[in-house]
């Protein structure tokens, strides 16, 4: 068995990816890896997140690719039609540009065009987030390109147990998922989770109760939004925090259950709004609780334009713990 | 060309079976169509019938074969039922896929018929995939990709040829060159006079055929198979070959060379196989005859099956987007 039993100290969510992986493959041998650099001659992964994996697996499990990511998708796929279960890594989000075919028009379909004889149980690894200065090309949040692919599974932890959960529940997962990890919050740590430990996919989780509005998110923002609490509560808002973590499917039920007792919600991700997921989760608010709400649905996410470079532009680009605490706050007045 | 391999009568007559079932498959296809009995999109492989003929025969029913939208004789040649083809391309309930594939996604994994893909170059990196897991495992099993001529100049076909090369995986790329890409003829596509001269770059071994000649193509087939199996990696086959209807039922073939079409057509493979193996006394007038009329009740059987099948129920529009039971 793994160490993590053993572990109470808190972990990173980059150790709880890792660890998450090597339970899973320490339990099942038809678990593999592959991507850019993730074996250990090349470093376990550009930020290390595959660290130990291929010495402790064997480098027939765990390979290091060339740099030809419709290549790496399709070799997942392949193997996952015979029995394998891959977990592939596109190191970066905006790289999955060039493997959209094999996701969306193989990945995601094959179950439904073979009438259910084949089935593509794999799970794509992105890294992804601003805040390191990247610019336009290495940070997108292309989530809802996803979502809106039928057939495709989205994940997005905030957190590390999050992480090490859905981790565990991608890869037993039968279908198609891709798990977003965010850079900038690889090294947050989190409460230690239990080996073995599942979060189920298409659960949300409520983070914090709170009567006068439901604020949605899911990846690194989330921690924003936490961020917010001190200056709502100090402007006498008490919000009501859901973790989505499952943006496809997500959690109607829980969701639901927090709007009809707020009658408020506000959706924050670090996606440009516009045709993003928020819009999706206001559209359903807004017709499944017409006349019932206090306010219009509020969306708040970065805005219709490339991320950009300078430090400056890039800090106000993604939504912040004071510009989610003003909308909440003025939403619920 | 590698004379080991040469099929030996009986081979040949196996092959033959295959051929003469595929050649009367697409004349069928085309007349329910031109009848206005069925409705789908049609990528006729007539003329091109030998190469699947003669890599199925050197394969298992264990062995994977990838391929793409003109790939009905592929599929076929591997040995998926005809009710279940014919079925599946009438959209009923019954086909192979129930309907919901159709004929660009031909799916049979009891005969290792895993994927049918319709996006150019896309069989081959998954057939990588499946070559992968034929290694992890030691099950010994071959992966065929088919896919044409012009898939050869797309990032899919170089990505994949790369890996297999670095990973030594038991897949064979066959390229079945019929010498235009959609409309437009080879050379004005491809920068190279020989797809097979590719296969160098990535360190894998190519070789052009007279994929017409089941002679020829059964002994390249066989000799990549026995590669694959014993570790020594993949093989690029160039199989040449020549499409005799266009690039899909009805469009006007305008765009292709007159002669070099009559000159194809008057060397049509089929026959000319069927000739030879009478000629050299491996078979009778009459045992051809009597295969050939086998055939085609076979497929007057499964177009009847077919057009008698109920199309999907309603519930089958949301059925198979996730495994059963999970929420969507
Ligand atoms: C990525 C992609 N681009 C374009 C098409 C449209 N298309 C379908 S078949 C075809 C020609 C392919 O030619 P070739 O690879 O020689 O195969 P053939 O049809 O001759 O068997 C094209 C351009 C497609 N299906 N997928
Ligand atoms: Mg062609």
């Amino acid at each position: 068995m793994s160490d993590t039993a053993t572990k109470t100290k808190p972990i990173t969510i980059l150790e709880a990816i890792n660890t998450a992986i090597a339970d899973a493959m320490a339990a099942d041998d038809t678990v593999l890896v592959l991507g850019e650099d993730v074996a250990d001659p090349e470093d376990g992964g550009v930020v290390g997140v595959t660290k130990g994996l291929s010495t402790r697996f064997g480098d027939a499990r765990v390979r290091s690719t060339p740099i030809a990511e419709q290549a790496i998708i399709g070799a997942a796929i392949g193997a996952s039609l015979v029995g394998y279960k891959p977990v592939a890594e596109i190191m970066l989000m905006n790289f999955t540009t060039v493997a959209m075919d094999m996701i969306v028009n193989h990945a995601a379909k094959l179950r439904f065009m073979s009438g259910g004889q084949t089935h593509v149980p794999i799970v794509i690894r992105t890294m992804t987030g601003t805040g390191f200065s990247s610019g336009g090309q290495h940070c997108d949040y292309l989530e809802a390109w996803f979502a809106h692919t039928a057939g495709m599974k989205v994940v997005a932890p905030s957190n590390a147990a999050d992480a090490y959960g859905l981790m565990r529940a991608a890869i037993d997962d039968p279908d198609p998922v891709l798990y977003i990890e965010n850079l900038p919050a690889y090294w947050t740590p989190g409460e230690a989770p239990e080996t073995g430990h599942v979060v189920p996919l298409g659960k949300a989780k409520v983070v914090k109760e709170g009567a006068d509005v439901t604020i949605i998110s899911y990846s690194r923002v989330l921690n924003e939004v936490l961020g917010a609490v001190e200056a709502m509560d100090a402007a006498g808002v008490s919000a009501e925090i859901i973790d989505l973590r499952t943006i496809s499917p997500w959690d109607k039920e829980t969701v639901f259950a927090s709007v009809a007792k707020t009658g408020r919600c506000l959706i924050v991700h670090e996606a440009v709004t516009q045709f993003g997921v928020g819009a999706e989760i206001a559209a359903t608010l807004q017709s499944e609780f017409f006349g019932k709400l206090k306010a219009p649905v509020a969306r708040l996410g970065a805005p219709y334009a490339p991320v950009p470079f300078s430090k400056p532009l890039e800090d106000a680009y993604a939504p912040t713990a004071a510009r989610i605490a003003e909308a909440a706050i003025s939403l619920s007045k | 060309m590698t004379s080991n391999y040469a099929p030996d009568g009986a081979t040949q007559l196996e092959i033959y079976k295959r051929a003469a079932l595929l050649k009367a498959n697409d004349e069928r296809s085309r007349k329910v169509i031109m009848t206005g009995r069925l409705v789908m999109p049609y990528y006729s492989y007539r003329g091109q019938e030998i190469i699947p003929s003669a890599m199925a025969q050197a394969l298992t029913d264990d062995d994977y074969w990838v391929t793409i939208y003109r790939g009905i004789h592929d599929m076929l040649a591997k040995g998926m039922p005809l009710n279940d083809l014919w079925a599946e391309v009438a959209g009923r309930v019954d086909g192979t896929c129930k309907g919901k594939g159709g004929p660009m996604h031909l799916t049979y994994p009891k005969k290792g018929i895993m994927v049918t893909t319709g996006i150019v170059g896309s069989s081959m990196p998954i057939a990588n995939g499946i070559a992968w897991g034929s290694q992890l495992s030691g099950n010994n099993r071959v992966t065929v990709a088919t896919f044409g001529d012009g898939a050869s100049n797309i990032g899919a076909f170089h990505e994949s040829l790369n890996l297999a090369g670095v990973w030594k995986l038991p897949v064979i790329f066959l390229c079945q060159n019929n010498l235009y890409g959609e409309h437009t003829a080879y050379e004005k596509a491809t920068s190279v006079a020989r797809i097979a001269d590719r296969g160098a770059a990535y360190n894998i071994p190519g070789v052009r055929v007279n994929g017409n000649d089941p002679i020829e193509m059964y002994a390249a087939a066989r000799e990549a198979v026995e590669r694959a199996r014993a570790g020594e990696g993949p093989t690029l086959i160039e199989a040449m070959t020549f499409r005799f209807h266009g690039h899909v039922f009805g469009d006007s073939d305008a765009y292709m060379d007159k002669d070099q079409k009559k000159a194809a057509m008057d060397a049509d493979p089929v026959p000319i196989f069927r000739a030879r193996l009478i000629a050299e006394g491996i078979a009778s007038e009459d045992e051809l005859a009597a295969i050939e009329a086998q055939v085609e009740s076979d497929i007057d059987a499964a177009v009847e099956f077919a057009l008698a099948s109920p199309f999907p129920e309603f519930d089958e529009l949301t059925k198979d987007v996730y495994a059963e039971g999970v929420a969507a």
